[in-house]
C-alpha cells in the first residue's frame, strides 16, 4: 500500500517533469512524435532504475563507509555515463531488436538530469534499497507518461495554425504549462 | 581584444543559451521562482563554465580523443562539487533554496556543450571569454525570467514590493507559470530577432 | 604541442591523472570548507534558539521523545523556558524542521522554521504566517497612489498559546488556528511539528501533553486544495 501511494505520488502529484522540472531537455527535445517519445520513455525507464540501484549501492558501500560523501556528484555522473555505455554495448550484442528501438536515445540519456536527479534525491530522502527502486521506477513511469501525453498534444499542434513567433518551442512550452496545470489537479490525491 | 569582446557578446546575445540555443532548460525552469534565485543559479553556472572552459582548453592536447567526454565530465563535476561546497559553507540559505539544482549543473548541456564546441578547439583566453559570455547570457535569461515570475506571482522584484501581494497571480510562481512565462519570453525574443 | 593519440596507455594515463588531480583538489577544498559548513549549521541552531526564547543566561541540553531540547535558565538558576527542535514528515514537499520556544508555563513564545521544502508562495508562508500580523510594508504602487489594499486573508497567531489548553490544529479539523490560504497540508504539518515539540517539552518538564495530537492524521473531505 505504501509503495502504491509512493507510485501515485511520483506519477501524478509530484510528476518529475511537470512539477519538479527534471528531464526537461528530452521532454522538449524528443516529443514531436508519439513513437519516438515511447522509445525515449523506455530507454529512460531502463537506465533510471538500473542507475539508481548502482548509485545507491556505490553510495552505501563505498562513499559513506569511507566518509567520501563530497565525491558523490562526480562518482554518480561517472557511474551513469559508464552504465549508459555498457547498456548500449550489451544491448547491441544481446538484443539487436531492442537496440534498434532504444539505441539512438541512449547517448542522450547521460545528460538527462532526471537520472542524476533521482539518484541524488533517493539519497537525500534516506530511502532504503527497495524504496529507492520503487521510487525510481515510479518516476520513470511518470516521465514516460508526461512525455507521451505531451507528444500527443504536439502532434495535434502541428496541424493547427500558430502565430509565427510562437512556432516551435514557445507554443510547446505554453502547452507544457497547461499540461502542468492539469497535473496540479492531482495534488492532494495522496496525503 | 576586439575578438574577445566579440566572443563575449556572441554568448550574451547572438547565441544566448536560453533564448536562442534553447539549452539548459531544467535549471531555467526549476530555479526561477524568484529573481534572486535565478540570478544566483546563473552565477554559479557561470563560475563552472569559466573554470571548466579554461581547464579544458589547457588540457585539450593531453587528452586522447576517445576518452575526451569522460575526462571533460570529471573536470566539470570537480568544479560543480567545489561550487557546492563553497556555497554550503558561506551562503547556506541560498544553497538550501537552490537545492538539487546545484549538483545538477554537471548535466547542464550548456557546460559540456561549450567544452566540446568551443574550449576543445580554442586557446585559453578566448575560451575564458566564451565561458564568461555564455554564462552571463544564461544569468541574464534566468534573472529576467525570475523577475517576471516574481513580479507576476507576488508583486515583487528582488523582494522589493511593486504592487500588493494579494493581487499577484500565484500560478506564475508555481510550475505551470514557469513553462508559460518562458514560452512567451522566447516568443518575444523570436519576434525581436526577426525584425 | 601535438595531440596525444588514442592508445590504451595514453587513455589510461590521462584519465587517471585527471581523476587523481580532481579528487585531491576536492579533498583539500573539503578540508577547508568542512569547518565553516559545520559552523554555519551550528550557528543556525544557536541563532534559532536565541530568537525563540526570552532573555536567558545559560542553556542546558536535554532530550525527550527523541527530540533535542534546549532549556534556558537565568544566571540565578531560574527556569525561563525551553526551545525544542521538532519536525514533521507530513509537509507537502517533505520534512519540515522547526525550533519552537516555550516559556516556563508552556506557552509558545516564538518559533523559527529551520528547514522546509514547501511550495514557494504557498506553504513557504509558514515562516511568518503563524505570528501576529505586523504592520505591512507598503508596495511601490500603494505608496505612489496613497492607497492601501486590505488583505482578506484570515490569519491567527500561535504565539502566546499553550498547546495543553488551546487546540493546536487547523480550523478545518476543529482547531483554533487558521490554515495558510490554499496550503492546508503544509499548515497541518507545521502544527503537527509544534504539537510534537510541546509534547517533548511537557515530557521533559512533567506537564500535561496536548490531547489534539490526532489532528494531523485526520482528513476531512474536500480539503485537498494545496498548490
Amino acid at each position: 500500500m505504501e509503495y502504491l501511494l509512493m507510485f501515485i505520488a511520483a506519477v501524478f502529484v509530484n510528476n518529475i517533469v511537470l512539477s519538479q522540472f527534471l528531464g526537461i531537455c528530452p521532454f522538449l527535445g524528443v516529443s514531436k512524435k508519439v513513437s519516438t517519445a515511447l522509445g525515449m520513455a523506455g530507454a529512460v525507464a531502463f537506465v533510471l532504475v538500473l542507475a539508481t540501484i548502482v548509485t545507491y549501492l556505490a553510495n552505501a558501500c563505498i562513499l559513506v563507509p569511507f566518509g567520501l560523501e563530497y565525491l558523490r556528484t562526480i562518482t554518480f555522473i561517472l557511474i551513469i555515463a559508464a552504465l549508459v555505455q555498457m547498456v548500449e554495448i550489451v544491448l547491441k550484442k544481446v538484443s539487436p531488436a531492442l537496440y534498434q528501438a532504444l539505441g539512438v536515445f541512449l547517448p542522450l540519456i547521460t545528460t538527462n538530469c532526471c537520472i542524476l536527479g533521482v539518484a541524488i534525491l533517493v539519497i537525500q530522502k534516506d530511502y532504503n534499497l527497495l524504496e529507492s527502486v520503487v521510487y525510481a521506477f515510479s518516476n520513470a513511469i511518470g516521465f514516460g507518461f508526461a512525455l507521451v501525453l505531451f507528444a500527443g498534444l504536439r502532434e495535434q499542434i502541428e496541424f493547427s495554425e500558430t502565430p509565427k513567433a510562437m512556432k516551435g518551442m514557445p507554443i510547446a512550452l505554453v502547452t507544457a504549462g497547461i499540461l502542468a496545470m492539469a497535473f496540479m489537479g492531482f495534488s492532494g490525491l495522496v496525503k | 581584444m576586439n575578438n574577445n569582446l566579440k566572443i563575449l557578446l556572441n554568448g550574451l546575445i547572438k547565441e544566448n543559451p536560453t533564448f536562442v540555443l534553447l539549452l539548459g532548460m531544467c535549471p531555467t525552469l526549476g530555479t526561477t521562482s524568484s529573481a534572486i534565485n535565478g540570478m544566483s543559479m546563473g552565477l554559479a553556472t557561470t563560475f563552472v563554465l569559466i573554470c571548466s572552459n579554461i581547464v579544458i582548453s589547457l588540457i585539450k592536447n593531453l587528452v586522447p580523443d576517445k576518452v575526451r567526454i569522460p575526462a571533460y565530465i570529471v573536470v566539470i563535476a570537480a568544479f560543480v562539487t567545489m561550487v557546492e561546497m563553497i556555497m554550503q559553507a558561506y551562503v547556506p540559505a541560498l544553497y538550501a533554496s537552490l537545492g538539487l539544482f546545484i549538483p545538477l549543473i554537471v548535466v547542464n548541456c550548456i557546460v559540456l556543450g561549450r567544452a566540446e564546441a568551443f574550449a576543445a578547439k580554442n586557446s585559453v583566453v578566448p575560451s575564458m571569454f566564451d565561458g564568461l559570455g555564455i554564462g552571463l547570457g544564461f544569468t541574464l535569461a534566468l534573472t529576467l525570467l525570475g523577475s517576471i515570475r516574481e513580479l507576476l506571482g507576488t508583486g515583487k522584484i528582488f523582494d522589493f514590493a511593486i504592487y500588493p501581494e494579494s493581487y499577484g497571480m500565484l500560478l506564475f510562481v508555481l510550475a505551470p507559470g514557469a513553462f508559460i512565462a518562458l514560452g512567451f519570453l522566447i516568443a518575444i525574443v523570436n519576434k525581436l530577432r526577426k525584425s | 604541442m601535438a595531440k596525444l593519440e588514442s592508445s590504451l596507455k595514453n587513455m589510461l594515463l590521462s584519465l587517471t591523472a585527471i581523476a587523481l588531480i580532481a579528487a585531491s583538489l576536492m579533498a583539500s577544498l573539503y578540508r577547508v570548507t568542512s569547518e565553516p559548513i559545520q559552523k554555519s549549521k551550528e550557528q543556525k541552531s544557536v541563532d534559532a534558539i536565541k530568537a525563540v526564547l526570552p532573555a536567558f543566561d545559560k542553556i542546558e541540553n536535554d532530550t525527550a521523545n527523541g527530540l533535542n531540547i534546549f532549556k534556558a535558565y537565568k544566571a540565578d538558576g531560574q527556569f525561563v523556558g525551553a526551545a525544542v527542535e521538532s519536525l514533521s514528515k507530513n509537509g507537502f514537499g517533505g520534512e519540515i524542521k522547526v525550533m519552537v520556544g516555550f516559556d516556563a508555563q508552556g506557552c509558545i513564545t516564538e518559533y523559527s522554521v529551520l528547514e522546509q521544502k514547501e511550495t514557494p508562495g504557498l506553504g513557504t508562508k509558514m515562516v511568518t504566517w503563524f505570528r501576529p500580523q505586523t504592520e505591512k510594508k507598503k508596495s511601490l504602487l500603494e505608496t505612489i497612489f496613497h492607497y492601501e489594499v486590505k488583505t482578506p486573508e484570515k490569519q491567527s497567531s500561535i504565539i502566546g498559546k499553550n498547546p495543553a489548553v488551546n487546540k493546536m490544529t487547523v480550523s478545518k479539523d476543529g482547531g483554533e488556528i487558521d490554515a495558510i490560504t490554499a496550503s492546508t497540508i503544509s499548515s497541518r504539518a507545521f502544527l503537527e511539528s509544534v504539537r510534537t515539540a510541546y509534547n517533548a517539552y511537557a515530557a521533559a518538564n512533567n506537564q500535561k501533553p496536548t490531547d489534539a495530537n490526532s489532528g494531523a492524521t485526520q482528513t476531512t473531505e474536500g480539503n485537498n486544495n494545496e498548490q
